[in-house]
């Protein structure tokens, strides 16, 4: 999968995820993917509620040496 | 995308975690893509205050306000355990340590994002509050500005 751009949020706290990630995903075209990376235990409920409020699709996510990371196709 | 949704907060509080919770959740709000306003109220006002001093011309009840309020967001007390004013110097080290965002940045970041901070000019007149003293590009009105947004919005609290 081509990742367009990646999201650096780790040891950054609420609201700072999501936030960063908005930001980013302002930047990408449709159908582009954004990895995001963050240590938020949040983060999960959090960025999933985001990309279905938004329109975004959440494609996957898995969870690395306590770093969760996303995977969201822009909407 | 449709329309855009709408959250107004009020912020009455003039507490350094009161107000941070008012924030976060704009900061969030924005980042939901909504038009975000806070409307600020009596103590919450002291959340726009500059942190300098500015001279402006006040009568002697307003001078007293001026100096038994916070000037700024980050002189605030919190609202429990404040222990005459040790509680925020501990808590910001604590926020410090799990690098939750300080109320000052939480502030600029929502104009970054284009919050609508609004300054209930009622209360700025019996607080003796004045422009001057408050932080810049913000909004200045009273109950039927905050209605006029509250009424289609579509998160609205009062903190």
């Amino acid at each position: 999968m081509n990742v367009a751009r990646v999201v650096d949020a780790k040891g950054l706290a609420c609201p700072m995820p999501i936030v960063k990630t908005k930001k980013a995903m302002n930047e990408l075209e449709s159908g582009q993917v954004l990895e995001i990376h963050t240590t938020d235990k949040g983060a999960k409920n959090d960025l999933t509620a985001w990309a279905k409020s938004s329109g975004h699709e959440l494609l996957d996510y898995e969870e690395e040496a306590e770093v969760l990371k996303f995977r969201m196709k822009k909407g | 995308m449709t329309e855009k949704k709408k959250t107004t907060i009020v912020l009455l509080s003039g507490d350094y975690d009161k107000a941070m919770a008012a924030y976060i959740i704009a900061n969030g709000a924005a980042a939901y893509d909504h038009e975000v306003t806070i409307f600020h109220t009596f103590w919450g006002l002291n959340a726009l205050r500059k942190d300098e001093s500015i001279l402006v011309k006040k009568g002697f009840m307003e001078k007293m306000f001026a100096k038994m309020m916070p000037r700024g967001a980050d002189k605030m007390g919190l609202s429990r355990m404040n222990f005459a004013g040790i509680g925020p110097k501990l808590i910001k080290n604590v926020m410090k340590k799990h690098n939750a965002i300080p109320l000052p940045q939480l502030i600029e970041m929502a104009q970054e994002q284009d919050v609508k901070l609004i300054a209930c000019t009622m209360t700025m007149d019996l607080l003796g509050l004045q422009e001057e003293e408050l932080l810049d590009n913000i909004e200045y009105a009273g109950v039927a500005a905050y209605l006029a947004e509250a009424e289609d919005g579509n998160v609205n609290l009062f903190i």
